[in-house]
């Protein structure tokens, strides 16, 4: 089996631009199951706490830890971004091509690769070049390319931001199978109902520090701030 | 017209001459490539010291006078000079060694400027998907492929029309270095400007020829989206 | 791409190896024609492919004494010398020879077309101050013409712009003189042979001096034992032989002869 590579600790953490200061001091402890949403205002530093969890930004400051050695940790990691890239390729051939990378065969590569597009729901477009999607189509490529190597945990950066209604609940239909499945899912969002939907957990940020963290059943029944109070009732805060 | 006659009639001569054109370009091509696509991804996706001078020094290369490269070829391969036991000078191999080192700074130098410009695009990715520094090299090098063949063709394109190199290590012997290019030089030195004419329409038709062919069989790929 | 470059490798005729003897001649020579008549001849006779360098004496003898080829046709007898005294040939062998011209413009403004003699006429040249366009590049003919500069007492570093040094073949130097309708000494071969002659006319021609003796150089296998001493002394046989004497002295370009083989047995 797998060696888990959770629980994930994170203590006293920063992420700094030259002088400015992108995130911090962040504390925080991913273990068990479940989704967690991280939510907040626009530049709070969603998109910085799930590249810093990803490795994809050091912490200038603090510690950040797995269960396993950070390399093996990376290996169980998935990450859609909030603007995909796309590759030179078509779209079957972008979701198979983790697995390439893992040594998979071509052949078992684009049959389990055109199992989890139709699992998106871009069945019909698996031929077309990656290039030509559209935005949602995009979304839904870089889930199932995160998705194909079958991670321990999954970051999304607002995946359904592009997504319309019928999309937006065949994928919170696909994240509740890959929970239940036991991958833990770290999910940035703007998207409150969605939020409400979904999360086991909730993060919020404010101005790159850790606001109010705790069960989403509680976050959403009433904020223990007045700034998570207000971010819920849609006003402006910072 | 003569030159008109040659190509009309399909002359023997011509078409051994054009071909062994084709022959030491294309190989020196081929080598150049699999030499300065690599090196130019590498220096593209690696960060160590030097790396800008290193780049600049290619980049310069790139501007070599192949006059200069002809003589340095020259010097090594006599009989005299240091691979001078090999025998190499005067024929083929000689002149596709003094090509490969025209065309290698061009086609890695072009091949760099391409794939730092798909590799800042890609560089969160294949980050996030943990690939080792060869995966990121073939990856770039694939997906970069359009973008890469014009830095080939042009590669191509410095090599079958130059002539100081390897009219120097070839020294345009009848039958066994006389490629397009030097005859062209003879037959001016000659004074038959019709017949260097003529050639010359046959090299830039060859050079248009292979141009067109290989973006055709690009485009077999559809679309210019890839 | 690589199944094209082995089809294109496949087309080309493999390079015998065998019996291959590299010649380094000079341009004149070749211009003259007379080495697509010589060379099938001598591959027939002897079963030697001789692979000919084009190139100027001076490099021609560089290229010897480089070992780069294995015997060396030229002329210009005072540098043939000096090859043969440092020991990069063992010997030199007179094979034929042919004979420089004068050429210059039509009208001939310096009236050379009436000189007494090779000297004279470049006297005359000098006096009348009409461009004199010079190979300057160390070859047998540039030999020839310092030779004939300073026979008529004159030496060209003095003579201004209108001495025009350019530093090419002949060919290329002869190009350079019908674009600039100026004087110029070349073999009789080049010119017969030259495509683009302009305005420009054979002027004079005849004196001994203008002669031009072409010699055979083996290039010594003591100092580059790569050398097929055999071939080259096969080769040398077959052009001091009768049957390069008839065809040397037979050939005929626009109905002139050319060479008259004078190799002593
Ligand atoms: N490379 C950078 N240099 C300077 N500032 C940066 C850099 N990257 C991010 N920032 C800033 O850090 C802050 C946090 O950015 P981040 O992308 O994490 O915000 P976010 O919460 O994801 O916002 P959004 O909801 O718009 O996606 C922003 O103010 C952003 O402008
Ligand atoms: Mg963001």
């Amino acid at each position: 089996m797998v060696t888990p590579i959770l629980p994930l600790r994170i203590e006293g953490a920063h992420v700094r631009r030259k002088s400015l200061r992108l995130i911090g001091p962040v504390d925080l402890e991913i273990a068990g199951t479940g989704l967690t949403i991280v939510m907040g205002p626009n530049g709070s530093g969603k998109t910085s706490l799930l590249r810093l969890m990803h490795g994809l930004e050091r912490a200038d400051e603090g510690r950040l830890e797995w269960a396993v050695p950070e390399v093996e940790a990376r290996a169980a990691q998935g990450y859609v971004f909030q603007r995909p890239t796309m590759m030179r390729r078509s779209v079957i051939d972008s979701i198979a091509y983790p697995l390439l990378l893992r040594g998979v065969s071509r052949r078992d590569a684009a049959t389990q690769a055109q199992n989890w597009a139709e699992r998106v729901g871009l069945g019909d477009a698996v031929a077309r070049p990656a290039r030509v999607l559209s935005g949602g189509e995009r979304q839904k490529l870089a889930l199932a390319r995160a998705l194909i190597r079958a991670p321990q945990i999954l970051f999304l950066d607002e995946p359904c931001a592009n997504l319309d209604g019928a999309a937006t609940r065949e994928i919170e239909a696909l994240l509740r199978d890959v929970v239940a499945g036991g991958t833990r899912v770290i999910m940035a969002t703007h998207d409150i109902g969605q939020a409400r939907r979904l999360a086991n957990e909730v993060v919020f940020l404010l101005n790159g520090h850790l606001h109010e963290t705790g069960p989403a059943d509680a976050f959403f029944a009433g904020p223990a701030t007045p700034e998570a109070a207000g971010f819920l009732g849609g006003q402006i805060v910072d | 017209m003569q030159a008109a006659w040659l190509i009309l009639t399909l002359d023997a001569e011509l078409i051994e001459i054009t071909l062994r054109s084709l022959q030491v370009t294309v190989t020196a091509v081929v080598i150049s490539a699999a030499i300065g696509l690599p090196l130019g991804a590498w220096l593209a996706v690696n960060r160590f010291a030097f790396r800008r001078h290193v780049i600049a020094v290619l980049n310069a290369l790139m501007g070599l006078p192949p006059v200069v490269v002809g003589l340095i070829v020259y010097v090594m391969l006599s009989r005299s000079g240091p691979f001078g036991v090999f025998g190499l000078l005067f024929t083929p191999t000689a002149m596709i060694i003094a090509q490969i080192i025209i065309v290698t700074p061009l086609i890695a130098s072009i091949a760099h400027q391409v794939i730092r410009d798909l590799w800042s695009e890609y560089h969160d990715l294949l980050i996030s998907l943990n690939t080792t520094k060869t995966q990121r090299i073939k990856t770039l090098l694939w997906d970069g492929r359009r973008a890469l063949l014009t830095a080939c063709l042009a590669g191509f394109g410095r090599g079958i029309g130059e002539v100081g190199a390897i009219m120097i290590v070839g020294g345009n012997i009848d039958n066994v270095t006389r490629v397009l290019t030097t005859a062209i030089a003879l037959e001016t030195g000659k004074g038959n400007f019709a017949l260097a004419l003529g050639l010359g329409f046959v090299l830039i038709g060859l050079a248009i020829a292979v141009n067109v062919l290989i973006h055709n069989l690009s485009r077999t790929e559809r679309s210019s989206q890839w | 791409m690589r199944n094209l470059a082995i089809f294109l490798f496949s087309l080309l005729p493999a390079v015998a190896m065998a019996d291959t003897l590299r010649m380094a001649v000079t341009t004149s020579f070749h211009n003259s024609g007379l080495s697509d008549i010589l060379l099938p001849a001598v591959e027939e006779d002897t079963g030697i492919t001789v692979q000919l360098l084009v190139v100027g004496t001076g490099q021609a003898l560089r290229l010897g004494r480089a070992g780069d080829v294995d015997a060396v046709l030229v002329h210009a007898r005072a540098a043939e010398e000096a090859f043969v005294g440092t020991g990069h040939a063992t010997h030199r062998r007179e094979i034929m020879y042919n004979d420089f011209v004068l050429i210059g413009p039509a009208e001939d403004p310096a009236d050379i077309a009436g000189a007494e003699s090779a000297a004279d006429a470049l006297r005359r040249i000098a006096t009348s101050g009409a461009v004199f366009v010079s190979r300057g590049d160390e070859s047998g003919t540039h030999q020839k013409e310092l030779e004939l500069w300073f026979a008529a007492g004159l030496a060209p570093d003095g003579f201004g712009p209108a001495y025009r040094s350019v530093g090419a073949g002949m060919g290329a130097t002869l190009n350079t003189a019908s674009g600039m309708n100026a004087y110029l000494l070349a073999d009789r071969a080049s010119w017969l042979n030259f495509g683009n002659k302009g305005d420009l006319a054979l002027l004079y021609a005849g004196d001994p001096a203008l002669f031009n003796q072409y010699a055979y150089l083996p290039v010594n296998p003591a100092r580059h034992p790569h050398v097929p001493a055999d071939l080259t002394e096969r080769l040398e046989n077959w052009l001091a032989g009768p049957r390069a004497k008839t065809l040397i002295d037979g050939y005929m370009l626009n109905g002139e002869p050319l060479f008259t083989h004078n190799a002593r047995n």
